[in-house]
Protein backbone atom coordinates (compact mmCIF):
# COMPACT_ATOMS: atom_id res chain seq x y z
CA UNK A 1 0.00 0.00 0.00
CA UNK A 2 2.32 1.99 0.70
CA UNK A 3 3.98 2.13 -3.13
CA UNK A 4 0.66 3.66 -3.93
CA UNK A 5 1.00 7.52 -2.73
CA UNK A 6 4.86 7.27 -3.75
CA UNK A 7 3.85 8.76 -6.97
CA UNK A 8 2.20 12.40 -6.82
CA UNK A 9 -0.11 11.30 -9.96
CA UNK A 10 -1.46 9.00 -7.80
CA UNK A 11 -1.89 11.12 -5.10
CA UNK A 12 -3.85 13.61 -7.20
CA UNK A 13 -5.45 10.37 -8.82
CA UNK A 14 -6.99 9.69 -5.05
CA UNK A 15 -7.52 13.45 -4.00
CA UNK A 16 -9.94 14.37 -7.48
CA UNK A 17 -11.12 10.80 -7.74
CA UNK A 18 -12.55 11.46 -3.73
CA UNK A 19 -14.50 15.07 -4.56
CA UNK A 20 -15.85 14.00 -7.90
CA UNK A 21 -16.96 10.47 -6.00
CA UNK A 22 -18.55 12.80 -3.36
CA UNK A 23 -20.11 14.88 -5.92
CA UNK A 24 -21.56 12.38 -8.32
CA UNK A 25 -22.53 10.42 -5.10
CA UNK A 26 -24.52 13.31 -3.99
CA UNK A 27 -26.16 14.34 -7.58
CA UNK A 28 -26.79 10.98 -8.55
CA UNK A 29 -29.20 10.55 -5.91
CA UNK A 30 -31.69 13.33 -7.61
CA UNK A 31 -31.08 11.78 -10.75
CA UNK A 32 -31.95 8.63 -9.93
CA UNK A 33 -35.38 10.42 -8.03
CA UNK A 34 -35.91 13.00 -10.85
CA UNK A 35 -35.93 9.81 -13.85
CA UNK A 36 -33.09 12.13 -15.33
CA UNK A 37 -30.44 9.23 -16.08
CA UNK A 38 -30.78 9.78 -19.82
CA UNK A 39 -30.09 13.58 -19.23
CA UNK A 40 -27.31 12.86 -17.69
CA UNK A 41 -25.98 11.01 -19.83
CA UNK A 42 -26.85 12.99 -22.53
CA UNK A 43 -24.97 15.92 -21.14
CA UNK A 44 -21.52 14.21 -20.88
CA UNK A 45 -21.64 13.15 -24.23
CA UNK A 46 -22.63 16.83 -25.27
CA UNK A 47 -19.82 18.26 -23.64
CA UNK A 48 -18.09 16.12 -25.53
CA UNK A 49 -18.30 17.87 -28.55
CA UNK A 50 -17.78 21.13 -26.41
CA UNK A 51 -14.75 19.93 -24.98
CA UNK A 52 -13.05 18.70 -28.80
CA UNK A 53 -14.26 22.23 -30.00
CA UNK A 54 -11.82 23.67 -27.02
CA UNK A 55 -8.84 21.92 -28.42
CA UNK A 56 -9.33 22.83 -31.52
CA UNK A 57 -9.57 26.16 -30.46
CA UNK A 58 -5.96 25.57 -28.33
CA UNK A 59 -8.00 25.75 -25.47
CA UNK A 60 -7.90 23.90 -22.25
CA UNK A 61 -11.07 21.12 -23.01
CA UNK A 62 -12.50 21.49 -19.75
CA UNK A 63 -13.83 25.59 -20.64
CA UNK A 64 -15.37 23.74 -23.72
CA UNK A 65 -17.16 21.01 -21.52
CA UNK A 66 -18.19 23.35 -18.99
CA UNK A 67 -19.34 25.54 -21.55
CA UNK A 68 -21.65 22.88 -23.46
CA UNK A 69 -22.82 21.08 -20.32
CA UNK A 70 -24.43 24.26 -18.95
CA UNK A 71 -25.85 25.78 -22.21
CA UNK A 72 -27.32 21.97 -22.44
CA UNK A 73 -28.25 21.48 -19.14
CA UNK A 74 -29.99 24.83 -18.80
CA UNK A 75 -32.25 24.28 -21.85
CA UNK A 76 -32.91 20.85 -21.11
CA UNK A 77 -33.78 21.87 -17.27
CA UNK A 78 -35.97 24.36 -19.37
CA UNK A 79 -37.92 21.53 -20.72
CA UNK A 80 -39.19 20.91 -17.80
CA UNK A 81 -39.59 17.29 -15.66
CA UNK A 82 -42.86 16.21 -16.86
CA UNK A 83 -42.58 16.65 -20.45
CA UNK A 84 -42.92 13.17 -22.16
CA UNK A 85 -41.21 14.06 -25.28
CA UNK A 86 -38.30 15.08 -22.92
CA UNK A 87 -35.49 12.51 -23.66
CA UNK A 88 -36.28 12.86 -27.22
CA UNK A 89 -35.96 15.90 -27.99
CA UNK A 90 -32.77 15.40 -25.35
CA UNK A 91 -31.34 12.25 -27.74
CA UNK A 92 -31.66 14.28 -31.26
CA UNK A 93 -29.83 17.64 -29.64
CA UNK A 94 -27.68 14.63 -28.09
CA UNK A 95 -27.08 13.17 -31.42
CA UNK A 96 -26.06 16.20 -33.61
CA UNK A 97 -23.63 17.12 -31.07
CA UNK A 98 -21.83 13.63 -31.34
CA UNK A 99 -22.01 14.91 -35.38
CA UNK A 100 -19.89 18.06 -34.16
CA UNK A 101 -17.65 16.53 -32.08
CA UNK A 102 -16.66 13.93 -34.62
CA UNK A 103 -16.32 16.93 -36.92
CA UNK A 104 -14.10 18.51 -34.72
CA UNK A 105 -11.84 15.67 -34.08
CA UNK A 106 -11.10 15.34 -37.47
CA UNK A 107 -10.07 19.02 -37.72
CA UNK A 108 -7.30 18.49 -34.42
CA UNK A 109 -4.11 16.99 -35.98
CA UNK A 110 -3.05 15.26 -32.86
CA UNK A 111 -7.01 14.20 -31.65
CA UNK A 112 -6.04 10.34 -30.68
CA UNK A 113 -4.86 10.66 -26.82
CA UNK A 114 -6.94 13.70 -26.31
CA UNK A 115 -10.41 12.13 -27.39
CA UNK A 116 -9.58 9.30 -25.97
CA UNK A 117 -8.69 10.79 -22.58
CA UNK A 118 -12.28 12.70 -22.49
CA UNK A 119 -14.44 9.76 -23.73
CA UNK A 120 -12.72 7.36 -21.00
CA UNK A 121 -11.09 9.34 -18.24
CA UNK A 122 -7.40 10.45 -17.64
CA UNK A 123 -7.38 10.49 -13.68
CA UNK A 124 -3.85 9.59 -13.36
CA UNK A 125 -3.09 12.35 -15.76
CA UNK A 126 -4.41 15.56 -13.29
CA UNK A 127 -2.77 17.85 -12.01
CA UNK A 128 -2.18 19.70 -8.74
CA UNK A 129 -3.97 22.77 -10.49
CA UNK A 130 -6.40 20.31 -11.86
CA UNK A 131 -6.98 18.79 -7.82
CA UNK A 132 -7.47 22.43 -6.96
CA UNK A 133 -10.30 23.39 -10.14
CA UNK A 134 -11.90 20.21 -8.82
CA UNK A 135 -12.09 21.47 -5.25
CA UNK A 136 -13.60 24.82 -6.08
CA UNK A 137 -16.09 22.99 -8.54
CA UNK A 138 -16.97 20.31 -6.04
CA UNK A 139 -17.46 22.50 -3.07
CA UNK A 140 -19.81 24.84 -5.41
CA UNK A 141 -21.78 21.65 -6.69
CA UNK A 142 -21.98 19.91 -2.82
CA UNK A 143 -23.45 23.67 -1.25
CA UNK A 144 -25.58 24.31 -4.33
CA UNK A 145 -27.32 20.69 -3.97
CA UNK A 146 -27.16 21.71 -0.11
CA UNK A 147 -29.02 24.75 -0.19
CA UNK A 148 -31.94 23.50 -3.29
CA UNK A 149 -32.19 20.54 -0.65
CA UNK A 150 -35.90 20.43 0.40
CA UNK A 151 -37.57 21.76 -2.50
CA UNK A 152 -35.68 20.42 -5.57
CA UNK A 153 -36.10 16.53 -3.04
CA UNK A 154 -40.11 18.05 -3.27
CA UNK A 155 -40.71 18.90 -6.89
CA UNK A 156 -38.74 15.38 -7.68
CA UNK A 157 -40.88 13.73 -5.86
CA UNK A 158 -44.38 15.83 -6.94
CA UNK A 159 -44.18 18.70 -9.08
CA UNK A 160 -47.66 19.17 -9.54
CA UNK A 161 -48.05 19.77 -5.64
CA UNK A 162 -44.51 21.35 -5.28
CA UNK A 163 -45.82 24.25 -7.51
CA UNK A 164 -48.84 25.10 -5.50
CA UNK A 165 -46.88 25.00 -2.81
CA UNK A 166 -45.10 28.26 -4.35
CA UNK A 167 -41.77 26.29 -5.34
CA UNK A 168 -40.62 27.77 -8.69
CA UNK A 169 -40.40 23.92 -10.66
CA UNK A 170 -38.69 25.38 -13.31
CA UNK A 171 -36.40 27.47 -12.48
CA UNK A 172 -35.62 24.33 -9.83
CA UNK A 173 -35.39 22.40 -12.67
CA UNK A 174 -32.66 24.84 -14.66
CA UNK A 175 -30.69 24.66 -11.54
CA UNK A 176 -30.31 21.75 -11.33
CA UNK A 177 -29.02 20.21 -14.20
CA UNK A 178 -26.83 23.69 -14.29
CA UNK A 179 -25.59 21.84 -11.08
CA UNK A 180 -25.58 18.38 -12.85
CA UNK A 181 -24.12 19.95 -15.43
CA UNK A 182 -20.80 20.81 -13.22
CA UNK A 183 -20.90 17.63 -11.54
CA UNK A 184 -20.68 16.16 -15.24
CA UNK A 185 -17.71 17.91 -15.95
CA UNK A 186 -15.84 17.06 -13.16
CA UNK A 187 -16.39 13.27 -13.31
CA UNK A 188 -15.31 13.02 -16.96
CA UNK A 189 -11.76 13.42 -15.58
CA UNK A 190 -12.39 10.72 -13.73
CA UNK A 191 -14.25 8.10 -16.13
CA UNK A 192 -14.29 10.03 -19.35
CA UNK A 193 -17.85 10.99 -21.24
CA UNK A 194 -18.86 7.43 -22.38
CA UNK A 195 -18.33 5.93 -18.35
CA UNK A 196 -20.20 8.85 -16.77
CA UNK A 197 -23.24 6.59 -15.45
CA UNK A 198 -20.79 4.32 -13.31
CA UNK A 199 -20.23 7.67 -10.50
CA UNK A 200 -23.15 9.24 -11.31
CA UNK A 201 -26.04 6.74 -11.68
CA UNK A 202 -24.58 3.30 -10.33
CA UNK A 203 -24.14 4.44 -6.80
CA UNK A 204 -27.35 5.61 -6.54
CA UNK A 205 -29.25 3.45 -8.20
CA UNK A 206 -28.08 0.77 -5.90
CA UNK A 207 -28.84 3.15 -2.68
CA UNK A 208 -31.88 3.71 -3.75
CA UNK A 209 -32.08 -0.23 -3.43
CA UNK A 210 -31.17 -0.32 0.44
CA UNK A 211 -33.08 2.56 1.42
CA UNK A 212 -35.81 4.90 1.26
CA UNK A 213 -34.86 7.71 3.06
CA UNK A 214 -33.23 10.46 1.35
CA UNK A 215 -30.92 11.34 3.16
CA UNK A 216 -29.39 8.11 4.31
CA UNK A 217 -29.84 7.07 0.27
CA UNK A 218 -27.40 9.88 -0.61
CA UNK A 219 -24.60 9.05 2.29
CA UNK A 220 -25.06 5.23 0.53
CA UNK A 221 -24.38 6.50 -2.52
CA UNK A 222 -21.58 8.78 -1.61
CA UNK A 223 -19.57 5.88 -0.13
CA UNK A 224 -20.31 3.39 -2.61
CA UNK A 225 -18.73 5.94 -5.34
CA UNK A 226 -15.78 6.02 -3.56
CA UNK A 227 -15.89 2.67 -2.57
CA UNK A 228 -15.19 2.48 -6.49
CA UNK A 229 -13.20 5.17 -7.11
CA UNK A 230 -10.41 3.73 -4.65
CA UNK A 231 -10.40 0.46 -4.80
CA UNK A 232 -10.98 0.93 -8.60
CA UNK A 233 -7.59 3.04 -8.79
CA UNK A 234 -5.81 0.95 -5.76
CA UNK A 235 -6.15 -2.18 -8.64
CA UNK A 236 -5.35 0.17 -11.36
CA UNK A 237 -1.89 0.74 -9.63
CA UNK A 238 -1.05 -2.61 -9.55
CA UNK A 239 -2.14 -3.72 -12.81
CA UNK A 240 -1.59 -3.12 -16.66
CA UNK A 241 -5.08 -1.73 -17.19
CA UNK A 242 -7.16 1.83 -17.59
CA UNK A 243 -8.60 2.78 -14.16
CA UNK A 244 -12.18 3.20 -15.72
CA UNK A 245 -12.34 -0.03 -16.54
CA UNK A 246 -12.34 -1.35 -12.64
CA UNK A 247 -14.08 1.77 -11.67
CA UNK A 248 -17.11 0.56 -13.98
CA UNK A 249 -16.68 -3.07 -13.29
CA UNK A 250 -16.89 -2.73 -9.91
CA UNK A 251 -20.21 -0.53 -10.04
CA UNK A 252 -21.53 -3.21 -12.47
CA UNK A 253 -20.87 -5.84 -10.82
CA UNK A 254 -21.94 -4.49 -7.03
CA UNK A 255 -25.07 -3.40 -8.86
CA UNK A 256 -25.63 -6.77 -10.65
CA UNK A 257 -24.81 -8.20 -7.06
CA UNK A 258 -27.46 -6.80 -5.17
CA UNK A 259 -30.00 -7.18 -8.19
CA UNK A 260 -29.57 -11.03 -7.80
CA UNK A 261 -29.67 -10.73 -4.45
CA UNK A 262 -33.11 -9.39 -4.36
CA UNK A 263 -34.81 -11.68 -4.80
CA UNK A 264 -33.52 -14.37 -3.37
CA UNK A 265 -33.38 -11.74 0.13
CA UNK A 266 -37.16 -11.28 -0.39
CA UNK A 267 -37.89 -14.86 -0.44
CA UNK A 268 -35.89 -15.67 2.77
CA UNK A 269 -38.07 -13.06 4.64
CA UNK A 270 -41.35 -14.15 3.17
CA UNK A 271 -40.07 -17.79 4.64
CA UNK A 272 -39.02 -16.41 7.54
CA UNK A 273 -42.29 -14.18 8.13
CA UNK A 274 -44.59 -17.29 6.77
CA UNK A 275 -42.80 -19.86 9.58
CA UNK A 276 -43.60 -17.04 12.12
CA UNK A 277 -47.16 -16.49 11.36
CA UNK B 1 -74.29 35.88 12.27
CA UNK B 2 -73.35 34.40 9.15
CA UNK B 3 -69.31 33.61 8.65
CA UNK B 4 -67.67 34.92 5.52
CA UNK B 5 -67.81 32.40 2.60
CA UNK B 6 -64.37 30.29 2.17
CA UNK B 7 -64.67 31.23 -1.63
CA UNK B 8 -66.25 33.73 -3.91
CA UNK B 9 -66.59 33.82 -7.29
CA UNK B 10 -67.54 36.87 -9.22
CA UNK B 11 -68.66 37.15 -13.04
CA UNK B 12 -65.47 34.64 -13.37
CA UNK B 13 -64.08 33.33 -16.39
CA UNK B 14 -61.32 30.92 -17.06
CA UNK B 15 -58.73 30.51 -20.04
CA UNK B 16 -55.52 29.42 -21.49
CA UNK B 17 -54.33 32.09 -23.68
CA UNK B 18 -56.99 33.27 -26.18
CA UNK B 19 -59.27 29.93 -25.54
CA UNK B 20 -61.59 30.01 -22.66
CA UNK B 21 -62.42 27.09 -20.66
CA UNK B 22 -65.82 28.33 -18.90
CA UNK B 23 -67.06 31.91 -18.43
CA UNK B 24 -69.43 34.40 -16.29
CA UNK B 25 -69.13 31.96 -13.18
CA UNK B 26 -70.95 33.20 -9.76
CA UNK B 27 -71.24 30.97 -6.89
CA UNK B 28 -70.04 31.14 -2.96
CA UNK B 29 -68.61 28.38 -0.80
CA UNK B 30 -69.73 28.87 2.58
CA UNK B 31 -67.23 27.36 5.19
CA UNK B 32 -66.92 24.45 6.82
CA UNK B 33 -68.90 22.68 3.85
CA UNK B 34 -67.74 19.93 1.66
CA UNK B 35 -68.53 20.80 -1.83
CA UNK B 36 -68.40 18.09 -4.67
CA UNK B 37 -66.96 19.48 -8.12
CA UNK B 38 -68.64 17.41 -10.82
CA UNK B 39 -68.58 17.27 -14.36
CA UNK B 40 -67.58 15.74 -18.18
CA UNK B 41 -63.59 15.28 -19.06
CA UNK B 42 -62.01 18.38 -20.22
CA UNK B 43 -64.78 20.62 -18.75
CA UNK B 44 -62.62 22.76 -16.70
CA UNK B 45 -63.06 21.05 -13.01
CA UNK B 46 -58.73 21.22 -12.50
CA UNK B 47 -58.86 24.67 -13.62
CA UNK B 48 -60.89 25.89 -11.14
CA UNK B 49 -58.45 24.67 -8.56
CA UNK B 50 -55.97 25.92 -10.49
CA UNK B 51 -57.41 29.55 -9.97
CA UNK B 52 -57.89 28.82 -6.55
CA UNK B 53 -54.53 27.76 -5.82
CA UNK B 54 -53.56 30.84 -7.91
CA UNK B 55 -51.10 29.05 -10.56
CA UNK B 56 -53.72 30.31 -12.97
CA UNK B 57 -55.18 33.95 -12.99
CA UNK B 58 -58.89 34.82 -13.73
CA UNK B 59 -59.56 36.00 -17.85
CA UNK B 60 -62.43 37.47 -15.98
CA UNK B 61 -63.89 38.38 -12.74
CA UNK B 62 -63.19 38.16 -9.68
CA UNK B 63 -61.83 35.14 -7.42
CA UNK B 64 -61.34 35.45 -3.48
CA UNK B 65 -60.26 32.48 -1.22
CA UNK B 66 -60.48 32.60 2.54
CA UNK B 67 -60.93 36.63 2.25
CA UNK B 68 -57.75 37.29 -0.33
CA UNK B 69 -56.63 37.10 -3.53
CA UNK B 70 -55.67 33.98 -4.61
CA UNK B 71 -51.37 33.48 -4.44
CA UNK B 72 -49.30 30.71 -4.74
CA UNK B 73 -47.97 28.59 -1.48
CA UNK B 74 -50.92 29.83 0.33
CA UNK B 75 -50.38 27.35 3.61
CA UNK B 76 -53.92 28.03 4.34
CA UNK B 77 -55.09 25.29 1.76
CA UNK B 78 -53.84 21.61 1.85
CA UNK B 79 -53.96 20.14 -1.93
CA UNK B 80 -53.68 16.92 -3.43
CA UNK B 81 -53.23 17.60 -6.84
CA UNK B 82 -54.82 15.47 -9.60
CA UNK B 83 -52.82 11.97 -10.77
CA UNK B 84 -51.25 11.49 -7.52
CA UNK B 85 -50.12 8.39 -7.57
CA UNK B 86 -46.22 7.50 -7.47
CA UNK B 87 -43.86 5.64 -9.25
CA UNK B 88 -42.98 2.13 -7.97
CA UNK B 89 -39.66 2.66 -8.09
CA UNK B 90 -39.92 6.16 -5.89
CA UNK B 91 -37.72 5.63 -3.31
CA UNK B 92 -38.53 8.24 -0.62
CA UNK B 93 -40.90 7.10 2.77
CA UNK B 94 -44.66 8.06 3.13
CA UNK B 95 -43.46 10.33 6.56
CA UNK B 96 -40.78 11.67 4.61
CA UNK B 97 -43.34 13.31 1.76
CA UNK B 98 -45.41 14.08 4.80
CA UNK B 99 -42.72 16.22 5.59
CA UNK B 100 -42.10 18.00 2.83
CA UNK B 101 -45.61 19.40 3.02
CA UNK B 102 -44.48 21.07 6.42
CA UNK B 103 -41.36 22.28 4.79
CA UNK B 104 -40.63 20.92 1.49
CA UNK B 105 -41.13 24.91 0.01
CA UNK B 106 -38.33 26.13 2.20
CA UNK B 107 -34.91 26.41 0.61
CA UNK B 108 -31.90 24.26 2.32
CA UNK B 109 -31.42 21.19 4.34
CA UNK B 110 -33.73 20.56 7.46
CA UNK B 111 -31.60 22.01 10.54
CA UNK B 112 -34.14 23.57 13.29
CA UNK B 113 -36.86 22.46 14.16
CA UNK B 114 -36.88 18.81 13.55
CA UNK B 115 -38.46 17.40 16.37
CA UNK B 116 -41.72 19.64 15.27
CA UNK B 117 -41.89 18.58 12.14
CA UNK B 118 -41.74 15.46 13.08
CA UNK B 119 -44.25 16.23 15.76
CA UNK B 120 -46.39 17.34 12.86
CA UNK B 121 -45.61 14.22 11.22
CA UNK B 122 -46.77 11.63 13.10
CA UNK B 123 -49.99 13.70 14.00
CA UNK B 124 -50.74 14.00 10.85
CA UNK B 125 -50.14 10.52 9.83
CA UNK B 126 -52.20 9.33 13.01
CA UNK B 127 -55.23 11.17 11.92
CA UNK B 128 -55.62 9.37 8.85
CA UNK B 129 -54.61 5.84 10.36
CA UNK B 130 -51.74 5.30 8.31
CA UNK B 131 -49.02 4.79 11.07
CA UNK B 132 -48.60 1.05 9.71
CA UNK B 133 -46.90 1.81 6.76
CA UNK B 134 -45.37 5.37 6.90
CA UNK B 135 -42.00 4.24 6.76
CA UNK B 136 -42.53 2.17 3.97
CA UNK B 137 -41.43 3.28 0.00
CA UNK B 138 -44.37 5.67 -0.92
CA UNK B 139 -44.22 4.02 -4.56
CA UNK B 140 -44.68 0.47 -2.96
CA UNK B 141 -48.02 1.15 -1.28
CA UNK B 142 -51.71 0.26 -2.49
CA UNK B 143 -53.58 3.21 -4.28
CA UNK B 144 -55.89 3.47 -0.74
CA UNK B 145 -52.58 3.58 1.81
CA UNK B 146 -50.78 6.27 -1.05
CA UNK B 147 -54.15 8.36 -1.08
CA UNK B 148 -54.10 8.66 2.80
CA UNK B 149 -50.62 9.69 3.24
CA UNK B 150 -51.30 12.24 0.27
CA UNK B 151 -53.87 13.29 2.73
CA UNK B 152 -51.93 13.68 5.72
CA UNK B 153 -49.73 15.52 3.76
CA UNK B 154 -52.16 18.33 2.57
CA UNK B 155 -53.66 18.04 6.83
CA UNK B 156 -50.24 18.70 8.11
CA UNK B 157 -50.27 22.33 7.65
CA UNK B 158 -53.38 22.68 9.50
CA UNK B 159 -55.37 24.30 6.29
CA UNK B 160 -58.65 25.58 6.69
CA UNK B 161 -59.50 24.75 3.13
CA UNK B 162 -58.69 21.50 1.28
CA UNK B 163 -58.34 20.98 -2.57
CA UNK B 164 -58.35 17.43 -3.69
CA UNK B 165 -58.73 16.50 -7.08
CA UNK B 166 -59.82 13.64 -7.90
CA UNK B 167 -58.73 11.46 -4.98
CA UNK B 168 -61.22 8.66 -5.65
CA UNK B 169 -60.20 8.04 -9.32
CA UNK B 170 -57.50 5.17 -8.92
CA UNK B 171 -59.47 3.25 -5.85
CA UNK B 172 -62.00 0.95 -5.78
CA UNK B 173 -64.95 0.79 -4.54
CA UNK B 174 -64.58 -0.16 -1.05
CA UNK B 175 -61.58 2.08 -0.65
CA UNK B 176 -63.60 4.97 -1.94
CA UNK B 177 -66.33 5.08 0.58
CA UNK B 178 -63.38 4.58 3.20
CA UNK B 179 -61.32 7.77 1.95
CA UNK B 180 -64.87 9.57 1.54
CA UNK B 181 -65.61 9.00 5.42
CA UNK B 182 -61.95 10.13 6.70
CA UNK B 183 -62.00 12.91 4.82
CA UNK B 184 -65.52 13.74 6.01
CA UNK B 185 -64.57 12.92 9.36
CA UNK B 186 -61.75 15.19 9.54
CA UNK B 187 -63.15 17.88 7.59
CA UNK B 188 -65.89 17.60 10.45
CA UNK B 189 -63.62 17.60 13.15
CA UNK B 190 -61.19 20.72 12.21
CA UNK B 191 -64.34 22.88 10.15
CA UNK B 192 -62.27 22.19 7.43
CA UNK B 193 -64.03 23.64 3.60
CA UNK B 194 -63.18 20.58 1.04
CA UNK B 195 -63.48 20.83 -2.40
CA UNK B 196 -62.84 17.49 -3.94
CA UNK B 197 -63.47 16.81 -8.11
CA UNK B 198 -64.51 13.74 -9.23
CA UNK B 199 -66.08 11.79 -11.83
CA UNK B 200 -68.63 9.64 -10.00
CA UNK B 201 -70.40 11.56 -7.53
CA UNK B 202 -72.27 8.18 -6.23
CA UNK B 203 -69.49 7.27 -2.88
CA UNK B 204 -69.87 10.81 -1.99
CA UNK B 205 -73.30 11.39 -2.03
CA UNK B 206 -74.39 10.95 1.33
CA UNK B 207 -71.71 13.49 3.18
CA UNK B 208 -71.31 16.77 0.54
CA UNK B 209 -73.54 19.49 1.13
CA UNK B 210 -73.37 21.24 -2.01
CA UNK B 211 -72.63 19.81 -5.83
CA UNK B 212 -70.66 22.60 -8.48
CA UNK B 213 -71.03 21.76 -11.79
CA UNK B 214 -68.87 22.33 -14.43
CA UNK B 215 -69.96 21.49 -17.78
CA UNK B 216 -70.30 23.44 -21.48
CA UNK B 217 -68.37 26.46 -20.24
CA UNK B 218 -70.38 27.31 -17.25
CA UNK B 219 -70.72 26.10 -14.02
CA UNK B 220 -73.87 25.96 -11.39
CA UNK B 221 -73.57 25.07 -7.98
CA UNK B 222 -76.30 24.33 -5.71
CA UNK B 223 -77.58 20.76 -3.40
CA UNK B 224 -76.70 17.98 -4.60
CA UNK B 225 -80.97 17.16 -5.04
CA UNK B 226 -81.55 20.29 -6.66
CA UNK B 227 -78.57 20.15 -8.96
CA UNK B 228 -78.50 16.61 -10.31
CA UNK B 229 -82.32 16.45 -11.73
CA UNK B 230 -82.74 16.00 -15.39
CA UNK B 231 -84.97 19.66 -15.89
CA UNK B 232 -82.49 21.84 -13.37
CA UNK B 233 -79.10 20.03 -15.18
CA UNK B 234 -81.26 20.24 -18.71
CA UNK B 235 -81.97 24.39 -18.13
CA UNK B 236 -78.48 25.33 -16.84
CA UNK B 237 -76.52 23.40 -19.70
CA UNK B 238 -79.95 24.06 -22.43
CA UNK B 239 -79.64 20.85 -23.72
CA UNK B 240 -81.47 17.63 -22.86
CA UNK B 241 -79.52 16.15 -20.10
CA UNK B 242 -80.98 13.28 -17.77
CA UNK B 243 -80.41 11.91 -14.61
CA UNK B 244 -81.36 8.43 -13.68
CA UNK B 245 -81.53 6.12 -10.60
CA UNK B 246 -81.26 3.31 -10.14
CA UNK B 247 -82.88 0.57 -7.27
CA UNK B 248 -79.86 1.22 -5.13
CA UNK B 249 -79.94 5.29 -5.39
CA UNK B 250 -77.26 5.71 -7.26
CA UNK B 251 -77.13 8.48 -9.93
CA UNK B 252 -76.38 8.85 -13.33
CA UNK B 253 -75.93 11.83 -15.45
CA UNK B 254 -76.36 11.20 -19.28
CA UNK B 255 -76.22 13.87 -22.03
CA UNK B 256 -73.17 16.15 -20.90
CA UNK B 257 -70.66 13.75 -21.93
CA UNK B 258 -71.08 14.28 -25.72
CA UNK B 259 -70.80 17.74 -26.19
CA UNK B 260 -67.93 18.61 -24.09
CA UNK B 261 -65.40 15.88 -25.41
CA UNK B 262 -64.88 18.47 -28.22
CA UNK B 263 -63.90 21.50 -26.33
CA UNK B 264 -62.24 22.82 -29.01
CA UNK B 265 -64.70 22.81 -31.72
Amino acid sequence: MGDLFRYEFMVHAFEAGTIVAIVAGTIGYFVVLRGSAFAAHALSHIGFAGATGAVVLALNPIFGLLAFTLGAGVAIGALGNRLRSRDVTIGIVLAWTLGLGVLFISLYRGYATEAYALLFGEILGISANDVIVTLVAGVITVIAVVAIYRPLLFSSVDEDLAAAKGVPVTALSIAFMAVLAVAVTEAVQVVGVLLIFALIVTPAAIAVRFTSRPSVAIAVGVALALAFTWVGLTIAFYSPHPVSFFITTLAFATYLAVRVAEPVRARLSRASAGGTA
Amino acid sequence: MTAPAAIVAHDLGAGYGSRPVWSHANFSVPPGSFTAILGPNGSGKSTLVRLILGLLTPSAGTLEVLGERPARGNPRIGYVPQGSHFDPELSVRGRDFVGLGVDGHRWGVRVTGRARVATAVDASIASVSAGEYAERQLGRLSGGEQQRLLLAQALVGQPELLLLDEPLSHLDVRNQQAIVQLISDVARERSLTVLLIAHDVNPLLSHIDHVLYVAHGRLAMGRPDEIITSESLSSIYSSPVEVLRDSRGRVFVVGLEEEVSHPHG
